[in-house]
């Protein structure tokens, strides 16, 4: 059963050569485009921080860098 | 109609959303990996080599889908000078190269077991290929161009030129004399292939279509906090 799983009547090289190929893809996308949204994240988190209070105060005003600060805590 | 994609309001169901679609992605493949490896049955001609079926089919289904959709966000973008549109098809563009890529290698995986070579310059094959170029020509205009007018002018017209080739895809296999066997799936006339292989095709689809939503909801996020990182420097 195994043995039939792997070798797939000689086809198994074609075939999970095929399904390795695309997961590798998936995993490299998702970690490539993981890594690029935890960079903005944390530059949005600095920049932030470095702001006085009253730009600060301005910034927290948009509903959107709200939104990012409260998802930025959670990562 | 342009309020509802008002970037506040996306952000907050796109930053909430990727967590759900990563779980139901990740479920959704299993139960196609299960089907398309291990359930479903060899074809009578092909034997088990068919089964690159489930991952070729579904790629290059999407790849064609997403640059239909890009081209159609990067007119609106053109014509409406709407911004939001222009980061909604710059997030698309990298899972749509990607499973453009996954289709021409599989495919080319699949070739040599059933037509005896790697490559061939098929109709079919070489439209795809086009395609890959104008998604890396597209992917390349936002990494090159740093004028925002100048770059959205450029990669409409690239969306747009690449467009055209998106029929040509479709119809490439009724036009010419391919390799390629005309389409077994079909929306509006009859189906050809068993429900036994159209099972895992649909749902190895719908896990490539989930994953394509996930990189796009993380990709847009990343784009929108880009902007936001401008807007702090302005302040």
């Amino acid at each position: 059963m195994i043995n039939e799983l792997i070798l797939m009547n000689g086809y198994g090289y074609y075939v999970w050569s095929s399904f390795f190929f695309t997961l590798i893809s998936f995993a490299t996308l998702y970690y490539v485009t993981k890594l690029q949204l935890s960079k903005e994240q944390n530059r949005f988190l600095s920049k932030f921080g470095s702001l006085n209070e009253d730009k600060a105060k301005a910034a927290r005003s948009q509903n959107i860098n709200k939104e990012i600060l409260s998802n930025t805590s959670n990562i | 109609m342009f309020k509802y994609f008002e970037p506040n309001k996306i952000f907050a169901i796109t930053s909430k959303a990727q967590k759900y679609v990563l779980f139901l992605f990740i479920i959704v493949l299993s139960i196609g990996l299960t089907e398309a490896l291990i359930l479903s049955p060899e074809d009578y001609k092909q034997s088990h080599s068919v089964r690159i079926m489930y991952v070729h089919v579904p790629a290059a289904w999407i790849s064609l889908g997403i640059f239909s959709c890009l081209s159609i966000f990067s007119i609106g973008s053109f014509v409406f000078k709407n911004k939001n549109f222009s980061l909604i098809s710059k997030s698309m563009a990298p899972s749509g190269f990607v499973f453009n890529i996954i289709a021409l290698v599989t495919g080319s995986i699949w070739g040599k077991p059933t037509w005896g070579t790697w490559w061939a310059w098929d109709a079919r094959i070489t439209s795809m290929l086009i395609l890959a170029i104008f998604y890396g020509m597209y992917l390349l205009a936002w990494r090159i161009y740093e004028d925002k007018e100048e770059v959205i002018k450029i990669t409409s017209i690239i969306a747009i030129l690449g467009l055209i080739n998106v029929p040509i895809i479709k119809f490439s296999v009724d036009w010419w004399n391919t390799l390629h066997q005309s389409s077994s799936v079909n929306i509006l006339s009859n189906t050809s292939i068993h429900t036994s292989m159209l099972i895992p095709l649909g749902i190895m689809t719908a896990a490539f279509t989930l994953f394509s939503l996930l990189i796009f909801l993380m990709k847009y996020n990343t784009e929108l906090i880009k902007v936001k990182n401008k807007g702090l420097d302005r302040l």
